[in-house]
């Protein structure tokens, strides 16, 4: 090979080393704000999350007429409300969104006694369901009218595929011995970087203050935050930005991450999923901790909680938006439950403004 | 190849090694038996050593050796002395500095950034060994000594980020950990928990200055390049005693921006570039948390950064009745 040729063949295996963890191929981009702030989303078409196929009911859904579930049943005490007809349709759902086929009812109740509260997976998707009616009610903030029905999580499986439990952690933090100091790993849930892995422990389970930068411009005693907090929220915001399969800018600016005034409406919504996530997480998983066997449980003991990627997985809507909803009503509660949703004056007014974002770049 | 396209060393010397001058009053002797490479003197002089390491040169070295080993060990330390988790996760390692909780307490216990205290006191001793050695290695050959300075401008970022923020802050948890990515992460956690460094002028200006010493370091080598054929490298006697090559050269660039730098005065605009980077950029570091604490908001106040049309969103949690 001429000295040339040699210079070629190094050239190519360092290029290819250099650009094999760039994803070739045209993206499409879509301008979400202001021109000249950086504000769009860059999608790579190859890498979209493939639409999961939502399965077909499994026969039409019956009218909500006749005797109720609670008449008909012994110890219904969730939908007892609901007529007997519907009651047993999503059952028969239930059955293709959670239960393993070779299992089917079996998997909860017991064929000989199916009122019977024997079964761990009995109580546990009673809460359940009690949780799927708080998420539809009180947190449309964030699902809006779209909702979530059992399969928006489950997908077919006894145990939902994305979930999180306390990490293993350190086995002794007074030496350095094994000791990550709970950081710089490989780790998936915060997108491969060197940031603090767990950040579901401390903002999805517990309620730490998940803002860094300070609301003034000069330093005051109210405002004493570390980079390593700093360095936790950035964990957490790489968790989202990967269980969405959005850029930082589908909701911040990055002018200024902490700014509401020049955020998208998109950040709103997001703001009310966390308060979700902690909801469920701390009122209808935690609570189970003494019902799930201990096969079902993460290495400290506490049952697998819900984060972002459990419900989105890989998309900015679960199951690309499509609503479950209208054929099961049973899982959407009487609009008598429906509690007003936060901060709806700060969801409303704005996608108007935000619908046609080329029309902002117009100059006066 | 045409032979004045010399982006390589054309000429290399072979004869008796180069000892340098004999100079008085040192302990030490140059170490070492010159020897000659061929591909070293593609890029730069044939002749490799001898070396003077003198006492400085030994104790930076050690108090280096140091730092590197505390880091190192506490990398494989994290994952259980495995060499193979050592090799592949290298890049993510990292030896963290202490807690907030720790404040700027002088002697934090080992594993929670005492190791992390003792590789920054080594490396910085070392830094600073090296230092006093440029300086007096220069005086000793005569010379001047702007390496020394230009180096301090550079030790003064580092002490900034790893000493000085941190006393002032109270907190050695404001310090930069050791490690590839963590060191990474750790500027744009800081950036982001400071509302945004771009808005800090001196960081502006120390960005400024970095581009620019590049811009000018490339001006300036291809012009040297250029005017090779006519004896341009040989830029000192040009100085003093200016030839075609500095004539062509100064008429390169008087033509084409109107303007030229001397074949002296070029070194100083490189020399202050360079300087003025770290020097810009410490300040900038300097000043953030202790004088600003959101650099965005301050930007905005002092009609320092454009003020783009809101998008109407309000923080969810300045409603009533928000869940925080």
């Amino acid at each position: 090979m001429s000295a040339v040729g040699k210079l070629f063949a190094g050239a190519a295996v360092a290029g290819a080393v250099l650009l094999g963890g760039c994803e070739l191929g045209p993206k499409t981009t879509q301008q979400t704000g202001f021109r000249g702030t950086g504000m769009d989303q860059i999608v790579d078409p190859d890498h979209v999350v493939k639409l999961a196929a939502i399965p077909a009911p499994p026969y039409a859904t019956p009218d909500d007429s006749g005797p109720r579930a609670g008449q008909t049943y012994q110890n219904v005490k969730v939908l007892g409300n609901v007529s007997t007809e519907r009651f047993n349709h999503l059952m028969a759902s239930i059955n293709q969104w959670v239960a393993p086929p070779e299992q089917g009812c079996n998997y909860c109740h017991n064929p000989e006694n199916m009122a019977s509260d024997e079964k761990y997976t009995k109580i546990v998707a009673r809460r359940m369901l009690q949780m799927t009616l708080n998420i539809n009610g009180k947190w449309s903030s964030h699902v809006k009218n779209t909702g979530v029905t059992c399969y928006t999580c489950h997908r077919g499986n006894a145990v939902p595929t994305y979930k999180w439990a306390i990490a293993e952690g350190t086995p002794d933090p007074d030496t350095i011995l094994r000791n990550k100091h709970g950081q710089n790993s490989p780790n998936a849930s915060v997108g491969f970087a060197s940031l603090p892995y767990d950040p579901f422990a401390t903002y999805l389970a517990g309620k730490a203050q998940i803002r860094v930068a300070a609301s003034s411009e000069y330093p005051s005693k109210d405002h004493v935050v570390s980079i390593k907090d700093a360095e936790k929220t950035y964990g957490l915001m790489m968790h989202m930005s990967s269980a969405l399969g959005v850029n930082c800018t589908y909701c911040h600016n990055s002018q200024s991450f902490r700014s509401w005034t020049i955020s998208r409406p998109q950040r709103v919504t997001a703001y009310y999923g966390i308060r979700m996530v902690r909801d469920v997480n701390a009122d209808y998983i935690t609570p189970l901790a003494s019902v799930f066997p201990a096969y079902r449980k993460g290495p400290h003991g506490d049952p697998y909680k819900v984060n972002c990627q459990t419900c989105h997985q890989g998309q900015s809507k679960p199951l690309g938006g499509v609503s479950m909803l209208a054929a099961n009503p049973a899982l959407k509660p009487p609009p008598t439950r429906v509690v007003a949703a936060e901060g709806g004056a700060a969801g409303k007014a704005v996608p108007a403004l935000m619908a046609n974002p080329q029309a902002m770049t117009r100059r006066p | 190849m045409a032979s004045y396209q010399n982006i390589f060393t054309q000429i290399q010397l072979r004869g008796p090694a180069e000892m340098g001058p004999a100079l008085g009053g040192y302990d030490f002797p140059r170490i070492g038996k010159p020897g000659v490479s061929y591909w070293m003197g593609k890029i730069g002089n044939a002749q490799i050593g001898p070396i003077y390491l003198g006492g400085l040169g030994i104790l930076s070295l050690m108090f280096g050796f140091l730092a590197f080993e505390v880091v190192g060990l506490n990398m494989w330390a994290s994952v259980g002395w495995n060499p193979i988790q050592f090799v592949r996760q290298l890049p993510w390692l990292a030896l963290e500095p202490p807690g907030p909780e720790y404040g700027f307490q002088l002697f934090v216990p080992l594993a929670h950034g005492g190791w992390w205290q003792i590789a920054g006191f080594s490396m910085t001793t070392s830094v600073l060994l090296w230092w006093l050695r440029t300086f007096r290695r220069a005086r000793a050959l005569g010379m001047g000594t702007h390496v020394s300075w230009a180096f301090a401008s550079a030790i003064w970022l580092m002490l900034v980020l790893g000493f000085i923020r941190p006393m002032l802050m109270g907190s050695w948890a404001e310090a930069v950990p050791f490690g590839i990515f963590p060191h990474l992460d750790w500027t744009a956690a800081f950036s982001i928990r400071y509302g945004n460094l771009f808005y800090n002028p001196f960081h502006c200006l120390s960005i400024v200055f970095l581009y620019g010493s590049t811009l000018l370091f490339a001006m300036h080598g291809a012009t040297i390049l250029a005017v090779g054929r006519y004896g341009g490298e040989r830029e000192l006697e040009h100085i003093t005693d200016r030839g075609t090559a500095a004539e062509r050269a100064a008429l390169f660039w008087r033509w084409t921006m109107g303007f030229n730098a001397t074949y002296e005065s070029i070194h100083r605009w490189a020399w202050w570039f360079a300087v003025l980077t770290t020097l810009t950029g410490g300040i900038g570091i300097l000043l953030t948390g202790t004088v600003v604490d959101n650099w965005y908001l301050w930007a905005i106040q002092h009609g320092y950064a454009p003020s783009y049309p809101g998008t109407g969103v309000v923080d969810p949690a300045s409603l009533p009745g928000a869940s925080q």
